[in-house]
């Protein structure tokens, strides 16, 4: 080891490149994820990252659970709102470079969860490279996103940035619920009284002798039938 | 040794008169329904007196829409269900008692069981039903910030918005 550079001969072998290619290179082949785990994909996440399914042959074995140490989030499971302030704020801590892979039905649309609480998909808030279809998916469709992860940041592209407009991002701050007085929601109201007659008359057709009372004559009869053996 | 309903009856009925709604029983469950003010004295009787000694859970029935056959069964629009156990008798009784909507409070059972804290602030949270005496009620599940109780049968299943009034990103202009 003792040649100076101009001694190199190139006998040994030596590839040129261009600086960015060797950083992507590096950074596609050792992603640090951030298991945003909330649901059932999360099961299927930890089933990818065991020994069965080895994520680590992709070089993205090395979990992170804090959002500094990592540049991929992966949002597997449903988001309420009272998790959404949370998911702004670690996916704003993590450093960029960033990726994020929407994992399963729920965090991609919300799933069959269309209530008051569910997110209807994450990407309304932070910005998404790769949704992964399934309910939960399968550990091969989490590798297949990595996969597409790595050559994104193969090919250089350039990466999703949404930002708030009117402020710079690291003063970003998630914003809480709007009041209703504030939204201009009307007050809400509902009263056993002041039920409408034309409710009335349709409960009476669609359940003459009541629902409760149809589904124990029901029971009932499921269970004399068992008994008696007919 | 087998708890003796009848005269637990019997004695409920000499004690709180009135304020003993009914007594049904439903494939082995036995329910009782009182008047919401008499929640305090009579839970404090099964449990001193009955050996009720464990409260299982805290959970409330909005009977807004009931189909008109049934309104006779809630007097009143919102039903506190109590569901007691008794590790003496080996026996479940469920205690419902109503709430009418104005005012809606009733009182707080947690200085008789400790367990009732976090079911009340759920019942709170998910009904609007105030539980007069509770030490600490606010939200459990919901946001502080949150408006309105999902559960209550006049509040829309796919909210009002809530799930859209978080700040959204926009494409940052290229500089």
């Amino acid at each position: 080891m003792s040649q100076n550079i101009n001694q190199k001969t190139g006998e040994g072998g030596y590839i040129t490149t261009k600086l960015q290619e060797l950083i992507n290179w590096g950074r596609r082949n050792s992603l640090w994820p951030l298991p945003f785990g909330t649901a059932c994909c999360a099961i299927e996440m930890m089933a990818t990252l065991s020994s069965r399914y080895d994520l680590a042959r992709f070089g993205a074995e090395v979990i992170r659970f804090s959002p500094r140490q990592s540049d991929l989030m992966i949002v597997s499971g449903r988001v309420c709102l009272k998790m959404m302030p949370v998911l702004i704020e670690v996916y704003n801590q993590m450093p960029e470079p960033k990726w994020c892979i929407s994992m399963g039905a729920c965090a991609s649309t919300g799933g069959v969860f269309d209530t008051y609480t569910m997110i209807q998909g994450v990407d309304q808030y932070i910005p998404v490279d790769v949704y992964i279809p399934g309910c939960p998916p399968r550990p091969e469709s989490l590798i297949d996103a990595l996969m597409l992860i790595q050559e994104k940041i193969k090919r250089g592209e350039k990466q999703t940035k949404l930002y708030d407009r009117t402020r710079h991002p690291l003063d970003f701050q998630p914003v809480a619920l709007v009041s209703d007085a504030a939204a201009g929601l009307p007050q809400l109201t509902g009263s056993r009284q002041s039920l409408p007659e034309k409710d009335v008359e349709t409960q009476k057709q669609n359940f003459p002798a009541g629902p409760l009372e149809r589904a124990v004559t029901h029971v009932e009869r499921t269970l004399t039938r068992g008994k008696n053996g007919t | 040794m087998a708890l003796d309903l009848p005269s637990l009856l019997a004695s409920l009925k000499e004690h709180f008169g009135d304020d003993l709604l009914a007594q049904t029983e439903f494939r082995g469950q036995h329910v009782l329904r009182i008047r919401s003010t008499a929640n305090l004295p009579v839970l404090r009787y099964l449990r001193d007196e009955a050996q009720f000694e464990m409260l299982t859970d805290v959970t409330c029935v909005d009977s807004l829409r009931l189909p008109p056959g049934m309104q006779k069964e809630y007097p009143e629009r919102f039903a506190v269900v109590y569901q007691l156990y008794s590790l003496t008798h080996n026996e479940r009784l469920r205690v419902k008692a109503f709430v009418p909507e104005e005012p809606c409070e009733i009182d707080s059972v947690t200085p008789l069981w400790e367990a009732a804290n976090w079911g009340e602030r759920e019942v709170f949270d998910m009904f609007g039903v105030v539980f007069k005496g509770h030490p600490d009620l606010k939200r459990i599940l919901m946001p502080d910030n949150y408006t309105g109780h999902p559960l209550r049968k006049d509040y829309p299943l796919k909210g009002r918005g809530e799930r859209d009034r978080f700040q959204k990103y926009t494409e940052m202009p290229e500089r």
